[in-house]
């Protein structure tokens, strides 16, 4: 088991590693304590890893939650040439946005469950306690959670782009935009997720926190589209999405490590 | 430095300290903001092209100021405190996000109210105005996750982190916002950006700003102390000033 | 003195409804919570008060 894996390793370099040396106080217990068995060098990437390897296993035993957002991605299309007309050229014009909002709402739906399960389970806990730094972990996960939902978002996103009878030529262009874009929300949705974990009911709360820091990478994802359909050039757009990312990327896991610890230590 | 930093970390120094200050801003809040109106609404020349529709700039433009820095404080409140343990600065967080939802609101009617004269509209999506309705799901969002928690201190930590994040965004907001705006929509008139302001348009608005960063001070001040009282009731020194206050005031013990 | 009168004051050049409704608004929203901050402050410092009197009297009982 991965889980069990990541634990060793843990407890191994925990008891000599020095940054959580302060967890045994005493130089008293740190005498008794034995040298551990196995020095690992790259600590850090084994328990990078091992986080990765579990959470795609066990979101990979639950199928159905990780075709959950697909089947809300495709069902919100359909609703939209219900609601407002089947005219190609109409839905032609508002398809980029409606592609980009509904791919959006179908990340953000399955947030919530980002820590849900390994908080109610204890092993969040467990990754709390363990001597590589949490930030880097939760990237893990957040990576996971990109790869099993943003990025099958962004490859069926075209699918659904003929649907709403999306001009040729941008197709490509979508998928890349969404498939930058959601790594975007991936991560600052953990943010949302990571400060909600504890509560009972943060499912709507979730959604107001992360809602309103999600519209920059809406306005240049959707813009992307918007831009290629025109015929514009798209690198601006995506330079841009990918400069949100990398921000992302930079800022994101710290807040999320924060707030994991305020959710955790109640 | 630091010395002042950790006396400023007390909540009795701090409520001393407060008490003494604050008549001085809620003075000044009100000289400025008395000034303020009647120069603005009364003495100000109309505006050439907006008549005097214009004159809800001075109540707008110190709004939308008030709104964005009050968000600024918070996070800086949010992180001193996670740095530093202060707790009142996170008092003053807890105190603050209200009033700057309050202040948004404010920006946001008066927005609304100034776009029918102007626009024919009460609701145009205009950057600025776009932006403030973000900035104001943010305030909603801290607001409501500090009220989530069932224990202060989580509570506290989680607003802190969130202020922060949203600081952190709310530039990236505000340039997405306005390049998107002028990219869907070119700005053909924007409600408040006017190349050149007389001095009598623009001196009674810089009176008003001023008026309005006075009361937030004073007010953030008065309900600090409330905050601080709340929080550490069971104190010694709280219940020592509570008990000095009723010896200086027996006749006053009516139910 | 931009107006003539007072009534021309009050009709702000046929925009009165926009100009007094985002003034009032304002103040309203000043004046209120000004006012709820006092009424915080006072019923604070009265339920202090309370328990303090409940405290002290709990200390005369006891003999």
């Amino acid at each position: 088991m991965q889980e069990t894996g990541l634990q060793e390793t843990g407890s191994h370099s925990s008891s000599h590693s020095s940054s959580s040396s302060s967890l045994y106080g005493a130089d008293a217990t740190a005498d008794v304590l034995p040298v551990p068995l196995l020095e690992h060098k790259g600590g850090l990437m084994i328990a990078v890893k091992a986080t990765l390897v579990r959470d795609l296993t066990l979101l990979l035993r639950r199928r159905g939650e990780v075709l959950n957002p697909l089947v809300f991605f495709a069902l919100v299309i359909t609703l939209f040439p219900i609601a407002i007309s089947p005219d190609p050229e109409l839905l032609a014009t508002i398809a980029p946005g409606l592609l980009w909002v509904a791919a959006l709402l179908a990340a953000l739906l399955s947030l919530d469950s980002l820590f849900r399960s390994d908080y109610d389970d204890g092993s969040l806990e467990q990754l709390l306690l363990a001597p590589q730094p949490l930030a880097a972990l939760s990237v893990a996960k957040v990576a996971v959670h990109w790869l099993l939902t943003g990025l099958p978002l962004a490859l069926m996103a075209p699918l659904l782009g003929i649907m709403l009878a999306l001009p040729v030529g941008s197709y490509a262009v979508l998928a890349l935009s969404l498939a930058l874009g959601t790594a975007s929300l991936s991560l600052i949705g953990a943010i949302g997720a990571a400060l909600t974990v504890g509560l009972a009911r943060g499912g709507v709360l979730l959604s107001l926190l992360v809602l309103p820091l999600y519209i920059p990478v809406l306005i240049f994802g959707a813009g992307a589209v918007q831009a290629a359909i025109l015929g514009d050039g798209v690198s601006a757009h995506l330079a841009i999405l990918g400069a949100l990312l990398a921000a992302s990327l930079m800022s994101a896991p710290w807040a999320i490590a924060a707030s994991l610890r305020i959710s955790i230590n109640g | 430095m630091w010395a002042f930093i950790h006396k400023l970390g007390s909540p009795k120094w701090f409520y001393g300290i407060s008490a003494k200050l604050q008549p001085w801003f809620w003075a000044a809040a009100a000289l400025l903001l008395i000034t303020g109106s009647l120069w603005g609404l009364a003495f100000a020349p109309a505006d050439y092209q907006q008549g005097n529709s214009f004159r809800i700039i001075y109540v707008h433009v110190p709004a939308a100021f008030l709104a964005q820095s009050i968000f600024i404080s918070m996070a800086v409140s949010g992180l001193v405190f996670m740095v530093w343990k202060i707790k009142v600065a996170d008092m003053a967080a807890a105190v603050m996000a209200p009033l700057g939802a309050a202040m948004t609101f404010v920006a946001l009617f008066s927005g609304a109210v100034w776009g029918v004269p102007t626009w024919g509209t009460w609701w145009m999506w205009d950057a600025r105005l776009t932006s403030m309705l973000i900035l104001l799901f943010l305030y909603l969002g801290v607001i409501a996750l500090r009220g989530a928690f069932t224990s202060r201190d989580s509570a506290s930590r989680a607003a802190s982190v969130l202020a922060m994040v949203g600081v952190i965004n709310i530039p990236i907001i505000k340039y997405s916002v306005d390049w998107w705006y002028t990219l869907h929509q070119p700005a053909s008139f924007t409600l408040t950006s006017r190349p050149t302001m007389p001095t009598e348009m623009w001196l009674p608005l810089v009176i008003m700003v001023l008026g309005f960063y006075s009361f937030f001070i004073a007010l953030t001040l008065m309900r600090t102390r409330s905050e601080i009282l709340r929080r550490e009731a069971s104190k010694r020194w709280v219940q020592e000033l509570v008990n000095g206050q009723m010896m200086k005031v027996p006749a006053e013990e009516t139910r | 003195m931009a107006f003539a009168s007072f009534s021309e004051f009050l009709a702000m050049g046929g925009h009165a409804p926009y100009v007094w409704s985002a003034w009032g608004v304002t103040a309203l929203l000043l004046v209120a919570t000004v006012w709820h901050a006092r009424v915080e402050q006072r019923q604070l410092i009265k339920g202090l008060k309370r328990r303090a009197r409940r405290a002290n009297s709990l200390k005369g009982n006891t003999p």
